[in-house]
Parts: C-alpha cells; sequence; structure tokens
C-alpha cells in the first residue's frame, strides 16, 4: 500500500463522525463500544472486558454545531460544545458508555453533563491520582481500575481476567512500539512524514481495534520510507499545548506550509501518554498502575512533584535537534495556558526559541497563524534565533 | 449637593461585622509580623482548607483567593490583572491566578496595604478546581519554599468512597504532616487537632441556623451578598479557633433576633424592609463592583435565600460536622465535601432542594467568565432546575475580579427583566 491509500482511508475515519466503523465492529464482533475523551484512559481494561475504546476528540471543523452552544458559554472551550452536538445529534449512539479523564475542570463537568443528559448509559469519571507514591495514589488508582474493570465486565459480559488483561496489554505495547517507529521516522525525516498523514494515522488509532492500527501504523512507516519525498528547507520545532481539543487538520497543514517540520507534537497522546512499554504478570492492573504513576508524560494535566517544570521539554528539543517549540493552545483552555508561562520561562533560560498562538477545533482561518509561524521560522533560519 | 448630602450612607455595623473586621485586621498584622517574630506561613487555598491542621501546628495560613477577591473589591485587581498578563499569562485563563501573580509581581502588598509574608510552604489543597493546581506550580516557580499536594479525589457520582477517604488520609498523614512538622518544628498534636475539631463543629451548627433562618418571610440574611461575609471566617484563617465560635454564636443570636423581629437583611444601605422576591443564586459573585451590584438587588427587594458559592468551603446544611473523633478521617470528608467538587447532578439536586426548602420565587446563576469549575455546566443546570422546579431561571455573566468583564447596565437590564418575569409568572 501507498501513503496515499493508507492517509486516504485514515481520512475517512476522521471525517466519520457517525462511527460507522465502531458500528461496523459491533455488528462484527457483537462487542460494545466504550468512547473516552482525551487525554488519556488505560484502553487495556476497556479492551480486557471485552470492548472496543473509541477516542472522542470532538467534532473537529466539519460538525456544525446546533444545539451544542446551546450548552455553553461563549468563554468556555469548544470540545465539548463539539461533543455535545455529536451526543445530542444521535451520532455517539453506537458507544456503550464513555469515559471522562480528569484533566481539567470542564471535562469533569461534562461527565455530570452526561450523567443528566443520557440517562442510563455507563459514564465513568476516571479520576487519575496526581499523587504518584504507590501506597497513596496508586492505591487509590488500582481501586479506581479494578471498580472500572469489573463494572466493564459486568456491562459487556466479559470479565477482564489476567490472562485478558495480559494480552490487551501485550497489544498495546505493540502499538506503542508501532507509533514509537513512525514518530522516530518523522523525527529523523520529517519530510518522508507530513505531520497531517501522521496526525491522520494517529487519529485512526480511536475508532480501530488496536491490532488493526498497529497493522497500518506499520503499513504507513513502511510505505513512508519507501516512497521519495522532496526535502524542504524547513526548520525543526515542537508543537506543544495542544493537550485535549485538537488542531483542525488545516492548521496542522498550515503549520508545515509555513516552513516547519514538526518532529514532535502532544496531539491524539493517548497512544503515546505511557512512556515505554507496561509489564505482562501475574498484576497486571498493578503494572498499569506503575506506568501511570512512574512513566506518564509531563503535560498541563499532570502535576509535576519535585521536577523542575519544562525539563522535559527541554530535553525533548534537544534530543530531537529541534530549532524552536511553538505553543499551540486551544483558546480558554486554563490548563495548557497556564501551563505555557512556565514552560516558556524554562525555554528562555535554555536559549530555545518559541512563539505561541491559539486556536478553536473548528478555526478556519490560518492566515494570520501561518504568517506568525512562517516569520518564527524564517527569523530561526536567517538569524538562529526567533 | 452639599458634600455631605453626596456621600455615601454610613453602613450599620453589628457586632458581628466589628468583631470580623477585627479578626482579620488581627490576622493580617500577625502575617506582616510573623517572619520577624518567627512564625512560619503557610499559603493554601479556601475550598477543603485544612485549617485546624495548619493552626494546630501554630501556622499562619494565608489564601491567595481571599488577597484576590479583597483586591477586586479594593479596585486593585484590574491593574494586577494586566501585569499579569504583561508577563505573558493568557486574557482566557482564571483572574484569581492573574490577580495573584500582578499583585505579586507588584510586590505582594496585601490588602491592609502591609507586604505579605512569602510563604515557608506552599500547601496545594486540590480541592474542586483543576486551576489550584497550576495557581501552586505557577507560584511554586516564584518561591523558594516546600511544597506539600494534597490531591482530593472528585465525588463524580455523588459520593465518597472509603478508597477515596483512605487515599486523602495517607496522602495527610505521609504527605502533608511531615512537611508541616518539618516547616514547624513541632510534633504533630492530635489531642490538639481534635480540640479545634470540636470548636469548628460548635461553629458550623451556629452557622447552619443562620442559613436555615432564611426560610423565615421575610428572610433575615441575604445568604449571597450578605453570605460571603458570614462564611469569611470559617472558610479562612479562623475555623478551630475560639474567635471563631464567638463570632458565630454573636453571629446567630443577631440573625435570630432579626427574625423574631421580622426584620429583613441589613444591606449597605441599612434594613431591607420589603422582601419582594427571593432567589436562590448560583455562581460566586462579582468583586470588582460588589456593592453595585448588590444594590441592583436590594433596590428591587430581591433576596437572596440560598446560594451555593457560600458553600464553596463547605456544605454543613446538609449534615457535615467536622468529628473530632475521626480527626484524619474528618478532614478528609470534609475537603471532598465542598460545593464545586460535587457532581453536576449533584448541584442540580442541591439547588432543587434550596429552592423548594427556601420557597424561592426563582433562581439566578451568575456565571463567571474564568471559573470553569463553577461555569461549566451551568446552561444545563439552568434547564434542569426549570424542569424541576417549574420557577423562572435568571441568567447573568460578570467575572470575579477582572472589571472589564463587569458591565453594570447589561447585568441591571438582565436581571430586571429577569424580575419581571418572576412576576408575571405570579400573575399567571
Amino acid at each position: 500500500m501507498t501513503t496515499k491509500e493508507i492517509v486516504a482511508r485514515c481520512e475517512q475515519l476522521y471525517m466519520d463522525m457517525d462511527l460507522s466503523s465502531v458500528r461496523q465492529w459491533k455488528e462484527r464482533t457483537g462487542g460494545k463500544a466504550i468512547g473516552f475523551m482525551p487525554i488519556y484512559v488505560p484502553r487495556e481494561v476497556i479492551r480486557a472486558a471485552g470492548a472496543l475504546p473509541v477516542g472522542i476528540m470532538g467534532g473537529g471543523d466539519h460538525v456544525e454545531i446546533i444545539r451544542g452552544d446551546a450548552y455553553y458559554q461563549s468563554y468556555i472551550c469548544h470540545i465539548p460544545r463539539s461533543t455535545v452536538e455529536l451526543g445530542l445529534s444521535g451520532r455517539l449512539d453506537a458507544l456503550d458508555g464513555m469515559l471522562f479523564p480528569a484533566i481539567c475542570d470542564v471535562i469533569r463537568n461534562l461527565s455530570g453533563m452526561w450523567q443528566l443528559m443520557f440517562e442510563g448509559r455507563f459514564v465513568r469519571y476516571v479520576d487519575l491520582p496526581q499523587n504518584f507514591a504507590p501506597d497513596r495514589g496508586g492505591a487509590f488508582y488500582r481501586a479506581e481500575l479494578q471498580r472500572l474493570a469489573d463494572d466493564l465486565g459486568r456491562l459487556t459480559g466479559q470479565e477482564a481476567t489476567i490472562e485478558r488483561l495480559n494480552d490487551a496489554i501485550e497489544r498495546y505495547n505493540a502499538n506503542a512500539r508501532a507509533v514509537g517507529e513512525l514518530y522516530a521516522l518523522r523525527a529523523e525525516q520529517p519530510h518522508r512524514v507530513p505531520s497531517a498523514e501522521l496526525y491522520l494515522v494517529m487519529r485512526a488509532g480511536n475508532v480501530l481495534d488496536v491490532d488493526e492500527h498497529t497493522a497500518l501504523v506499520r503499513d504507513y512507516v513502511e510505505a513512508a520510507r519507501r516512497e521519495k519525498r522532496p526535502v524542504r528547507d524547513n526548520i525543526r520545532v515542537v508543537v506543544t499545548g495542544v493537550f485535549c481539543e485538537q488542531p483542525s487538520l488545516g492548521l496542522i497543514r498550515a503549520l508545515e506550509q509555513s516552513g516547519c517540520y514538526i518532529v514532535d507534537d502532544d496531539w491524539v497522546l493517548v497512544n503515546r501518554y505511557i512512556d515505554g512499554e507496561i509489564t505482562v504478570g501475574d498484576d497486571p492492573i498493578g503494572a498499569i498502575v506503575e506506568a501511570y504513576l512512574e512513566r506518564g508524560t509531563a503535560t498541563s494535566s499532570r502535576y509535576i512533584g519535585d521536577d523542575e517544570k519544562g525539563r522535559h521539554l527541554v530535553e525533548r528539543v534537544r534530543a530531537l535537534r529541534a530549532d524552536g517549540v511553538i505553543f499551540a493552545s486551544p483558546s480558554f483552555c486554563d490548563p495548557a495556558l497556564l501551563e505555557r508561562p512556565m514552560l516558556e520561562a524554562a525555554l528562555d533560560r535554555a536559549g530555545i526559541p518559541h512563539s505561541a498562538f491559539k486556536y478553536s477545533e473548528n478555526s478556519g482561518q490560518f492566515h494570520a497563524i501561518k504568517e506568525q509561524t512562517g516569520t518564527f521560522a524564517d527569523s530561526i533560519k536567517l538569524w538562529g534565533v526567533a | 449637593m452639599s458634600t455631605a448630602e453626596s456621600r455615601a450612607p454610613e453602613v450599620r455595623k453589628e457586632r458581628s461585622m466589628v468583631l470580623q473586621k477585627e479578626m482579620i485586621a488581627r490576622h493580617f498584622d500577625r502575617l506582616a509580623r510573623a517572619h520577624e517574630e518567627g512564625r512560619k506561613v503557610v499559603y493554601t487555598f479556601v475550598p477543603g482548607n485544612l485549617n485546624e491542621l495548619i493552626r494546630s501546628f501554630d501556622l499562619l495560613p494565608v489564601h491567595p483567593e481571599i488577597n484576590a477577591l479583597q483586591s477586586g473589591m479594593r479596585k486593585r485587581s484590574g491593574d494586577y490583572v494586566m501585569e499579569a498578563e504583561k508577563h505573558g499569562h493568557s486574557e482566557d485563563v482564571c483572574t484569581y491566578v492573574k490577580c495573584d501573580i500582578g499583585m505579586l509581581k507588584r510586590g505582594n502588598v496585601g490588602p491592609t496595604g502591609a507586604k505579605l509574608p512569602e510563604p515557608d510552604l506552599l500547601l496545594l489543597s486540590y480541592t474542586g478546581c483543576f486551576t489550584f493546581m497550576k495557581w501552586f506550580e505557577l507560584l511554586r516557580e516564584e518561591y523558594d519554599c516546600p511544597v506539600a499536594m494534597l490531591h482530593v479525589p472528585y465525588q463524580a457520582e455523588g459520593r465518597r468512597t472509603p478508597e477515596m477517604v483512605e487515599y486523602v488520609v495517607r496522602q495527610l498523614r505521609d504527605d502533608v504532616i511531615p512537611k508541616l512538622e518539618e516547616v514547624s518544628g513541632r510534633a504533630f498534636d492530635e489531642d490538639r487537632l481534635r480540640e479545634m475539631l470540636a470548636s469548628s463543629r460548635r461553629a458550623e451548627d451556629d452557622l447552619v441556623a443562620v442559613w436555615e433562618s432564611a426560610k423565615h418571610r421575610p428572610s433575615p440574611i441575604d445568604a449571597y451578598f450578605g453570605g460571603v461575609y458570614y462564611v469569611g471566617p470559617i472558610f479562612s484563617a479562623f475555623r478551630g479557633l475560639p474567635e471563631c465560635e464567638e463570632y458565630y454564636r454573636e453571629l446567630r443570636s443577631e440573625v435570630e433576633g432579626r427574625a423574631e423581629r421580622g426584620e429583613g437583611p441589613i444591606t449597605p444601605e441599612g434594613p431591607l424592609t420589603e422582601e419582594r422576591y427571593r432567589l436562590v443564586v448560583e455562581g460566586p459573585p462579582n468583586w470588582t463592583s460588589f456593592r453595585e451590584f448588590w444594590k441592583m438587588f436590594y433596590d428591587e427587594g430581591a433576596v437572596v435565600v440560598s446560594s451555593s458559592y457560600s458553600k464553596v468551603g463547605g456544605l454543613y446544611d446538609t449534615g457535615f460536622r467536622h468529628d473530632p473523633e475521626r480527626p484524619l478521617e474528618t478532614l478528609a470528608e470534609y475537603c471532598m465535601g465542598c460545593y464545586t467538587n460535587m457532581s453536576l447532578p449533584q448541584r442540580v439536586a442541591y439547588l432543587e432542594r434550596a429552592i423548594e426548602e427556601f420557597q424561592a420565587d426563582g433562581f439566578l446563576i451568575n456565571s463567571i467568565k474564568s471559573c470553569n469549575s463553577f461555569s461549566a455546566g451551568q446552561l444545563l443546570i439552568l434547564r434542569e432546575l426549570e424542569n424541576r422546579t417549574g420557577r423562572a431561571g435568571g441568567f447573568i455573566e460578570s467575572d470575579l475580579v477582572d472589571p472589564r468583564y463587569f458591565s453594570a447596565a447589561n447585568i441591571k437590564n438582565r436581571l430586571e427583566s429577569y424580575l419581571q418575569m418572576i412576576e408575571a409568572k405570579r400573575k399567571g
């Protein structure tokens, strides 16, 4: 398969707001589907309980908001209103339940709204601990996950046994390895992996069965390595702050067209939230907990205890030989926007240039952003600084 | 008009008001002298605060939200917010945070005009508001002091599970108390904590009696505009102290006296003589134009008989009391029980009950631009309450401490229209 063919399929899945691929999966397997909001839930538990985890990342720029706006004031970010729109218009009917991870107050409150609006459906707030000691946050999270596994098992009729949990962990480990290869290839040869394509490949993981997605990622990596594409005189940037509400495809394309090769990003973070693999063994829930506590990605929704704020970002920039950082944050996103000044300070201390803009998932005009990032790229190319 | 005539009307001061003013003045005075007297200072947040625990170590608390709201009431917050924006903070984010950061950048001068002491400990009690976490991460960048983090689980399913309580208790025991011991140089004294919790409980009983008084017609209190003063001592630096008990004894006695005499609440322009509308209000008030905002209500004879904001530091009216027999468990339960740590269905049920029990004519939501914890979901709350109670719901918008988002004309217009809607409903 060519990258073009793979990307065309991914784009079709990306545009499929009715989740028809999920419906087909359910018809084929007789299984249940469980939706989840950004940025992270342990999908291994959902799969072990016999359900398909389905990532819901709002409606992007291709859902007309008719009812969703009536539920939110103008000063609330966009993703909850498009998610409500999807729910009320029946486009999420394929889902048998929804999980809302603890990432901010808006998603937290959306979990309660979902309980009120969709009475009788399975709704769970996944309270990710901010205390990372095994006997405190770990013990609490373990109890939460066990309860989630038990409740999902009751919903699906399929108990999440140790064997099934280990099996799911192995499959997601394989997926993480494939995604790691994809990101490594883009970081090494970004001209071979346009970020809009990488993004679509990552988004496909939201709706596909994990094995199918792993195969798709591998096929794409293989095809991308094979195909020749022109090398452009772009700078190398890390894009961060995307976090939850996703940029539109057009915005990602605009960033690259403005002269920036994106060598790392934080979109569709669920595919890369855990650094490394989860251990298979006698205590799979414990292994998932350990991975979250010890190897969760530094992001704005995760408390950074004694560590230096921004260290992780500076290290990524250096390891990837990036020329600078672009902060792309959704409007009205408290976690991302409050995080930004701290990260900017860390970059300043490290002498790393950076630029920042805000967007909404349905932003349709990219001219100003393109001009800004283009100037950022030019200034680095010309003078080495922004 | 003579100078005397143009002067603002004298505010009638009851003894409880004087007591509270003196308590606050003494506290800020102690804070100003804290470091020269060798006392240690803990910065911490209002909702779910651990005041008894902090005080049992003889530490002095500072609450950044209170500094921010005081700056708002003293018309200084606008400059502070813009100062923070100059330092790279987005116009979109919480203005309490920006006001605090701006105040810090301008020398950290507190509400009494004295410089606030730097913290010896940042005690991040992460209850009911995600932004608290980012706020303390930002403060941590500014101060060289230890940080204790207390993660309080959310009541997503409308209840506290034993695992949730255990999680908080373990953090108190293994993270928070050791840090307090380290900073204070004192060992944890559980008996002292128990005594303070017993004191809290007595003050809480009196506060609930004050809330309950609003069931009278006319209500002797305004549970929103007056309510924010009533919760001042118990939600901040005084819960667990004898002066807090004294304040609530006095307040209860005054309020019960007013109820017996059939008097309405005291406003900045004296007692309200005619109660025309009984309202329940959801959401925090605006602080930058607090008096103007309040006046819009009492000029129309609108009295708030119950409010959610006055429960942001604890819902004693649903039965919770600090329990000295289970000191750490009770602190854990208190932290989890604050209003913004409740799920949306719980919040709706709470407001519905208030509307019914306090015989409100309707309910009003003051939606705060920069407070996602309160605001996200309020439009659904509005619909649910209208459907469940059949009472008129109103919706106004402002901000906590950013004066750019207080439009007096718009709010007044909406409030008047809303009250007309209540009138129309009365007439059927």
